[in-house]
């Protein structure tokens, strides 16, 4: 078994349109989508959720107020200013424990908190590992791991080639969790100076942990000049272009009728790029 | 410049590439901002556009504990404690992972030993510069790190006092985006008028209106999708303060890192009338 995330950088290049394509074109796979706090693959592949796990982030401290004496020790210790008024608020609290173990009368209690969701689902091209983190919350790496874990039991009970990963954008913590054991990235990149930017940050993030990358270039005809620039970067330091994919209204539309567009316009100008992308990445992957 | 605005906006999205940074810089160049704080630190942007000369860059380190092993008795309390797994104790051995460490100083807390001392550790950098009359402070997270939320407040802490100051807020819904948006003003989130758009404008509003931040909508390539947005907006009481049509001139510019308002020079009376509705729903 294979697993490939898809990654960008810079959000909104196109990372779960050519997921969802590639699930599409698939034929024995499992996908996983990574971007817990603003997923949305489930859009185009329609899961239908078979069973709900409720993900236990990071622990709380919560004080009693009738145990607190009001000593503000807590709000003395707490690195995050997660405390205001003997109050501890949700949204600043890491729960790292200090206020818990060191209030002198024992009033903070430490307490699980479900900070979000992750499903198991069936679509109509094979099984799906999604979630959805709760608005605000933290650990969404944490969360991203268990997507990964699912999905990875999906693909051994089903026996699929590849799990296909829609990576969240940027490159810290829920970026890193979608990487973790993983052989392959694709990078999906815009021609602009700012997808360009991003992309060399996150090819460097794929040497980091020795992903091997792919990349390609979505709506490369919006910058025909920007689109040489990352060819060229690319071949420079080693990086196999996959393929480019014109700029088409046609996708919009398919995400308006919630379906790939490689399923609702198949041989639109982006469907017919799309199909020859995934039949390069799949040469590159050997699957 | 604009002397008579005192007032934070910040400028976020749920999805990313929705037109965050465009607007951000575009509303700065139109109204004369006081500083920009690009607060996207694993992808900042705003610099590409406004192409500062940096006057001045610092490193945000983070405290991180490092173990005097002559004290150290191997009792485990320190990794018993750390709910991060942070530290690793078993046999005669005692290891940090400091990437994975939150820097909240428990473990040198609960040491009976007094055996672990704090030392700071480098994870990004903030900078500075000036370009066409604003202030820009941007941080960038190291490579290989996964703690962006330290830097974010970093760059938050350069905030002016007075005067307009716009915040570039990182994509999606969890904690980078809740430090970014919290003790603003205003914020102002573009979307897009698609699916997708919807679905994460969706879940960003939750995460403002929890905050109590006042908000509005930029609709960015008005035009193409569907009207779920300005639906949803309808339904929530959300104003939509501008559209920005889906044009193939603004993209260009855009590619390029032109600020569209520097050769549209019609939009920034718009951007400045935004700015007026703004100040008049932060009241």
């Amino acid at each position: 078994m294979k697993q490939m995330t898809i990654l960008s950088g810079k959000g909104g290049t196109g990372k779960t349109t050519i997921t969802a394509s590639f699930a599409a074109l698939s034929e024995n796979a499992v996908f996983a989508d990574c971007d817990v706090d603003a997923s949305n693959l489930h859009l185009l592949l329609n899961p239908e959720v078979k069973k709900t796990i409720d993900f236990m982030g990071l622990k709380m401290a919560v004080i009693d107020p009738e145990r607190c004496t009001r000593c503000g020790l807590c709000m003395e210790l707490c690195r995050f200013n997660a405390i205001e008024d003997y109050r501890v608020d949700p949204i600043h609290c890491e729960g790292c424990k200090v206020c818990v173990v060191n209030c002198p009368v024992e009033a903070i209690d430490f307490v699980d908190r479900v900070c979000g969701h992750a499903y198991i689902s069936e679509t109509r091209y094979g099984p799906m590992s999604h979630a959805r983190l709760t608005p605000g919350m933290e650990n969404s790496g944490k969360l991203v791991t268990l997507v990964r874990q699912n999905a990875q039991r999906l693909a051994e009970e089903h026996g699929s080639e590849l799990v296909l990963v829609d990576g969240p954008p940027g490159i810290g913590c829920p970026a890193i969790a979608s990487l973790s054991n993983v052989e392959y990235s694709l990078i999906v990149v815009e021609p602009t100076l700012s997808g360009i930017h991003d992309l060399k940050r996150a090819l460097g993030l794929l040497r980091h942990f020795d992903v091997e990358p792919l990349v390609c270039v979505n709506k490369y005809d919006l910058n025909t000049d920007n689109t040489d620039e990352i060819t060229r970067y690319c071949e420079e330091n080693g990086v196999a272009m996959v393929g480019r994919v014109p700029f088409d209204p046609e996708v919009t539309k398919a995400m308006v009728q919630g379906q790939p567009v490689v399923e609702y316009r198949p041989k639109s100008p982006a469907s017919a790029a799309i199909a020859d992308v995934w039949a390069e990445t799949r040469t590159q992957l050997g699957v | 410049m604009n002397t008579r605005v005192n007032m934070k906006v910040v400028v976020a999205s749920g999805k990313g590439g929705t037109g965050k940074t465009s607007v951000a810089v575009n509303l700065a160049l139109s109204v004369g901002a006081e500083q920009v704080l690009d607060c996207d630190v694993e992808e900042p942007n705003v610099h590409i556009f406004l192409e500062p000369e940096v006057t001045e860059s610092q490193p945000v380190e983070l405290l991180v504990p490092r173990i005097i092993e002559e004290r150290c008795t191997y009792c485990r309390k320190c990794a018993e404690f750390c709910q991060y797994n942070a530290l690793f104790v078993a046999g005669e051995t005692a290891m940090v992972f400091p990437e994975l460490c939150h820097s909240c100083g428990g473990c040198k807390l609960v040491c009976p030993e007094d055996a672990i001392e704090e030392v700071p550790r480098m994870i990004g950098k903030i900078f500075k510069g000036h370009a066409h009359g604003v202030e820009l402070v941007y941080g960038e997270l190291n490579i290989g790190e996964p703690l962006a939320v330290p830097i974010i407040s970093e760059v938050k802490e350069q905030a002016r006092r007075e005067g307009l100051v716009i915040l570039d807020a990182p994509p999606g819904s969890a904690c980078p985006v809740v430090e970014a948006v919290h003790g603003s003003d205003f914020c102002l989130m573009v979307t897009e008028p698609t699916p997708f758009g919807l679905h994460d404008l969706e879940v960003a509003t939750t995460v403002v209106k929890q905050l109590g931040v006042p908000m509005g909508v930029v609709v960015n390539f008005a035009g193409i999708g569907d009207r779920g947005v300005y639906e949803f907006c309808e339904q929530q009481g959300i104003p939509v303060l501008m559209e920005i049509p889906f044009d193939r001139k603004i993209a260009e510019l855009y590619s390029r890192g032109v600020p569209f308002t520097e050769e549209m020079t019609e939009w920034r009376p718009r951007f400045q009338k935004l700015l007026d509705e703004m100040e008049v729903l932060a009241r």
